[in-house]
């Protein structure tokens, strides 16, 4: 096991820059996820991590050693695909002896080492299957299997449940993180789905077009977003924005939007008159009919403990969550109150966070 | 038609009577491909005689006179002589005699056939080999103008392959080539090896990367992982484009007319020969032409399993 230290990674295809100047750090025995949108470059920046591809510029160290250009046989580290990539030609057992083969281990050696795996993954009872009739969560586990024979450095994995049904998805995610737990092996694990990221990762680096605009935990990650492309990625639904032209000083904890004043954790810089979006979560906001923030219900989505009421107001459309007993009608006027602990603050122009209250003591992205 | 009201219509399974149909046109399709080669067959244990009387012998009494004369040749002696040579040995002396003929020794049609196998398979060996590699090469890696080579490739075999037969007759003599076995396979081998990068290239496409990089990332190296992992991926792909590439050399007449004519001379140009040795000798003729399909059925046969599931050329997976 060995901490993985990503330096100023970058990719170009031609023109086209897949990974802008990453940097972070997955610490010895972390999980961490890549997480955005198709497209931004996490299979990339994994593919580099494992030698598959060449950085066009930038660093890679694996425990201490510069394996930027070694090849990727050289860097001991095991890689799981999407596809899982099991050799059909081959059975379960010999699929999970594949990798063991070529460095010229005793047969003794591999089958205790098959026959372990096998335990690890409860795979047992179908080590002398062909792969071919396999379900799709035992051909996860005989990848997982390939994976961990091998007692590489670290594992990366590309959306290796992208290929299972959502059900199943879920009962996969709790298994991969029972591995980690047990293992304690250093993880990259590249998703697009936020649930899986929230539900596994001990950190998670957001990424978009090539940039990672957030390293940090789950919780840092929901609760202190740094952009408004993490905030409106992370947060099912969506972080709400209220978009008001103003003028900020540092120490102000009030805003207005329109006669509305709102309590907002107090800023902690100088920003000149622009137009913001105040991001407010559906869950920290509640009705109060002495709000002068008001709109007009325009539907409500009904969830068994919580709802989602949908209202139009002057600075666009808010999704609020609210416990299913309170009873609003369609085209009915509420008012509105935020939890002004919670609230953050975006420039509208390039997405960035304002600095405040809200972010202090937290690692800045 | 009564029984479709009581069965319910499906959408996607064809209905009882279109399999019937169906069946029966493969079947019909199947029997008028055969009747040609059934009576290739039937001539070969004909006598001279039955093979070419009027109205055609479909019953008639089998004899071996094709497959005597298929391997020996003989000379025509006085009854005198033929007497002076004691009892007959074995059936083909027998039956040689009956014609005033005696054995002079056997034909040339066993090393012919051996050439033919030679040279066949030889050939087939070398493009499927040629063909893989840079089938390989051409779908993994960025190659410059890959488009344009692969384009080139195919338009060798834009023209009749005859169109440079002279061409090839020059060259060969000039090199020491013609009548040798060495240039009939680098000839069939050129020919068939387009065919092979192309039909082999489809195949290699299908096979995801990540078996290979997967392989790679284990530690093998690429040649390594190349043969362990995509080889026996391929070999569908491989099996039938070596059936195409055997057919064409086993089966090819023009060239092995113009450039063999005695140590290198394959089966092809050979069998015709034999009408003109004693006469219209059609059950040598349909003799020699019975054995030599015999190394592509055999071979078909070996490689049926992969065939039928290669021969939709990457279509139809799993
Ligand atoms: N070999 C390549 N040549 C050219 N462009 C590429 C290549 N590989 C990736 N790209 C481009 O780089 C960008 C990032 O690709 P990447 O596969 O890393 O995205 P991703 O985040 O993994 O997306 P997804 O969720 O769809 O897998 C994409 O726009 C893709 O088109
Ligand atoms: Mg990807």
């Amino acid at each position: 096991m060995a901490e993985i230290r990503v330096e100023d990674l970058q990719k170009r295809f031609g023109e086209f820059v897949a990974v802008k100047r990453s940097s972070f750090t997955v610490a010895d025995g972390e999980f961490v996820v890549l997480l955005g949108p198709s497209g931004c470059g996490k299979t990339t920046t994994l593919r580099m991590i494992a030698g598959l591809e060449l950085p066009t510029s930038g660093r890679i160290l694996l425990g201490g050693d510069d394996v930027t250009f070694h090849r990727a046989g050289e860097r001991d580290i095991a890689f799981v695909f999407q596809l899982f990539a099991l050799y059909p030609h081959m059975n379960v057992r010999q699929n999970i002896a594949f990798p063991l083969k070529c460095q010229g281990m005793s047969r003794s050696e591999v089958a205790r080492r098959v026959a372990e795996a096998g335990r690890i993954l409860r795979i047992e009872h179908i080590l002398d299957k062909p792969v071919s009739g396999l379900s799709g969560g035992d051909r996860q586990r005989v990848a997982l299997g390939r994976a961990i024979v091998r007692e590489p450095k670290c594992f990366l994995m590309d959306e290796p449940l992208g290929a299972l049904d959502s059900e199943f998805r879920h009962v996969m995610c709790g298994e991969l993180r029972g591995l980690h737990d047990r293992l304690k092996a250093t993880t990259v694990y590249v998703t697009h789905d936020q649930l899986e990221a929230m539900s596994m990762a001990d950190k998670i680096a957001v990424m978009n077009k090539g940039v990672i605009e957030q390293y940090a935990t789950p919780q840092e990650i929901y609760q202190r977003p740094v952009s408004m492309f993490v905030a409106d990625f992370i947060g099912s639904p969506s972080m709400n924005f209220l978009r008001f032209q103003s003028a900020l000083a540092p120490g102000d904890d009030v805003v207005s939007l329109g006669e509305a004043r709102i309590g907002i954790p107090a800023i902690r810089e100088a920003v000149p008159a622009a137009e913001l979006a105040l991001g407010v979560r559906p869950e920290h906001i509640r009705f109060d009919d002495g709000s002068s923030l008001r709109g007009e219900v325009y539907g409500t989505e009904y969830l068994g403990t919580t709802q989602i009421v949908t209202v139009d107001t002057a600075f666009g459309q808010v999704k609020a969550r609210t416990g299913s007993d309170i009873r609003v009608a369609d085209g009915s006027h509420v008012g509105l109150s935020f939890d002004a602990a919670r609230l953050s603050l975006f420039r509208a122009s390039d997405g960035g966070c304002i600095r405040s209250a809200l972010y202090e003591g937290s690692t800045h992205g | 038609m009564s029984s479709a009201s009581t069965t319910a219509h499906s959408v996607v399974e064809p209905s009882a009577n279109s399999k019937r149909l169906a069946g029966f046109l493969v079947i019909l399709y199947a029997v008028i491909s055969m009747i040609p080669l059934a009576w290739i067959f039937a001539t070969g244990w004909k006598t001279p005689p039955d093979s070419i009387s009027y109205p055609p012998k479909v019953v008639f009494d089998p004899s071996l006179e094709g497959y005597c004369n298929l391997f020996t040749t003989r000379t025509r002696q006085t009854q005198d002589y033929i007497e002076a040579q004691g009892p007959p040995q074995g059936a083909c002396d027998e039956v040689t005699r009956k014609r005033e003929m005696v054995i002079a020794g056997p034909s040339n049609y066993v090393p012919r056939f051996i050439n033919s196998l030679i040279i066949a398979f030889g050939s087939t060996f070398l493009a499927v080999a040629l063909g893989v590699l840079s089938a390989y090469a051409f779908s993994r890696f960025k190659i410059p103008l890959a488009d344009d080579l692969l384009f080139f490739i195919l338009s060798t075999r834009m023209m009749p392959p005859i169109a440079v037969a002279i061409p090839i007759y020059l060259m060969y003599r000039e090199l020491g080539l013609s009548d040798s076995a060495l240039g009939m396979i680098l000839l069939y081998t050129a020919v068939n090896v387009s065919l092979a990068v192309w039909l082999l290239k489809g195949f290699i496409d299908e096979i995801p990367r990540e078996y290979e990089e997967a392989a790679m990332i284990d530690g093998y190296t690429r040649l390594h992982a190349f043969f362990k992992v995509v080889l026996p991926q391929a070999a569908t792909g491989i099996a039938a484009t070596a059936i195409f590439c055997l057919i064409f050399a086993w089966n090819e007449y023009a060239f092995a007319v113009l450039l063999t004519s005695g140590r290198a001379q394959t089966a092809p140009p050979f069998i015709p020969t034999i009408i003109g040795e004693g006469g219209m000798d059609w059950p040598a003729v349909g003799a020699g032409t019975t054995l030599f399909l015999i190394p592509i059925v055999v071979f078909t046969v070996l490689l049926r399993k992969h065939l039928l599931r290669g021969i939709t050329f990457g279509a139809v997976r799993k």
